[in-house]
């Protein structure tokens, strides 16, 4: 017997393909995901405005801006509210905490974005956005994605640890070990030939075995 | 809209971008001289253009004289 049910099939975008494409309504203007095509983008959904947990992310992400900004980071919210409640909100904040929030957030009330991305989570909730954090390189390829649950924050230095290694891999063709933070050895790809893992052996690196090698940048 | 208010005056970012092209027309340019963001730059070149304020070019944008009126 086929159960019938009324919950909208939830799709998840694939790492290393074209990050869905979108046209919304911000706090910031209508934009497009051209409009931050050359720099990286970190797209986050969270569940609704005014309350607690997300109020204090916006705090943290308004905390990073600048360090986002050096590393040639743009930051764009999302939840399903109006652009009028974000408006409300983020004033809210900033009158009651002095936190400017200087990025644009999507005013998603029609969940195309939320849907074409797979924020949403049914088994969660089925009007708020999960707590999702999508990287996007300056090609527009979708390179790392975090899903949280509504309970839990985010931890902005794993987000600013992500694109620190999504970079360095990008810069130095190389991998970067757990636990990995900037100035720490990464490693060097794994040769796939008998010749070239007889080649690393003797090349200098700090070898556990031929295939895990690391080096200094 | 966020350049062009619905009395036709324009925002104070509107204003920015439409100074900056005086001097500039690439989007980068633009966004560097009006400090701002180089997606709200195009973003904003939408609608400047749709309000008749703007025109595109082989190297950008360029003010009309409607936007040239706007300064």
């Amino acid at each position: 017997m086929v159960m019938e049910t009324e919950t909208r099939p939830v799709g998840l975008p694939r790492l290393n393909e074209p990050a869905p494409d979108f046209e919304a309504v911000t706090t910031q203007g209508t934009l497009t995901l051209a409009d931050f095509h050359g720099r990286w983008l970190i797209l986050f959904s969270h569940p609704a405005d005014f309350t607690p947990v997300c109020t204090t992310e916006f705090m943290a992400f308004a905390e990073i801006y600048p360090d986002l900004q050096a590393r040639g980071v743009d930051l764009l919210g999302l939840s399903i509210d109006s652009v009028f409640s974000h408006i409300a909100w983020v004033r809210n904040i900033e009158e009651k905490t002095g936190v400017h929030i200087p990025f644009p957030i999507i005013a998603d009330l029609n969940k195309e974005v939320a849907s074409a991305y797979g924020m949403l989570m049914p088994g969660e909730s089925k009007t708020e956005t999960s707590r999702c954090v999508f990287f996007i390189d300056p090609k527009g390829t979708l390179r790392a994605m975090i899903y949280y649950p509504l309970s839990l924050g985010r931890n902005m230095a794993e987000i600013l640890r992500v694109i620190d290694a999504l970079q360095t891999a990008d810069a130095h063709g190389v991998a970067t070990p757990a636990n990995w933070t900037p100035g720490a050895k990464v490693i060097v790809p794994a040769p796939n030939t008998q010749e070239l893992a007889e080649e690393r052996v003797k090349a200098g690196y700090e070898c556990v075995d031929w295939y895990l090698c690391k080096k200094d940048i | 809209m966020a350049c062009v208010n619905p009395d036709g005056t324009v925002s104070a970012s509107a204003k920015a971008i439409l100074a900056a092209l005086d001097r500039a027309s690439a989007p980068e340019d633009v966004a560097a001289a009006a400090n701002l963001p180089l997606f709200r730059v195009r973003s904003a070149m939408r609608e400047l253009v749709a309000a008749g304020l703007v025109v595109a070019t082989d190297s950008g944008h360029a003010l009309t004289p409607e936007g040239r009126r706007r300064l």
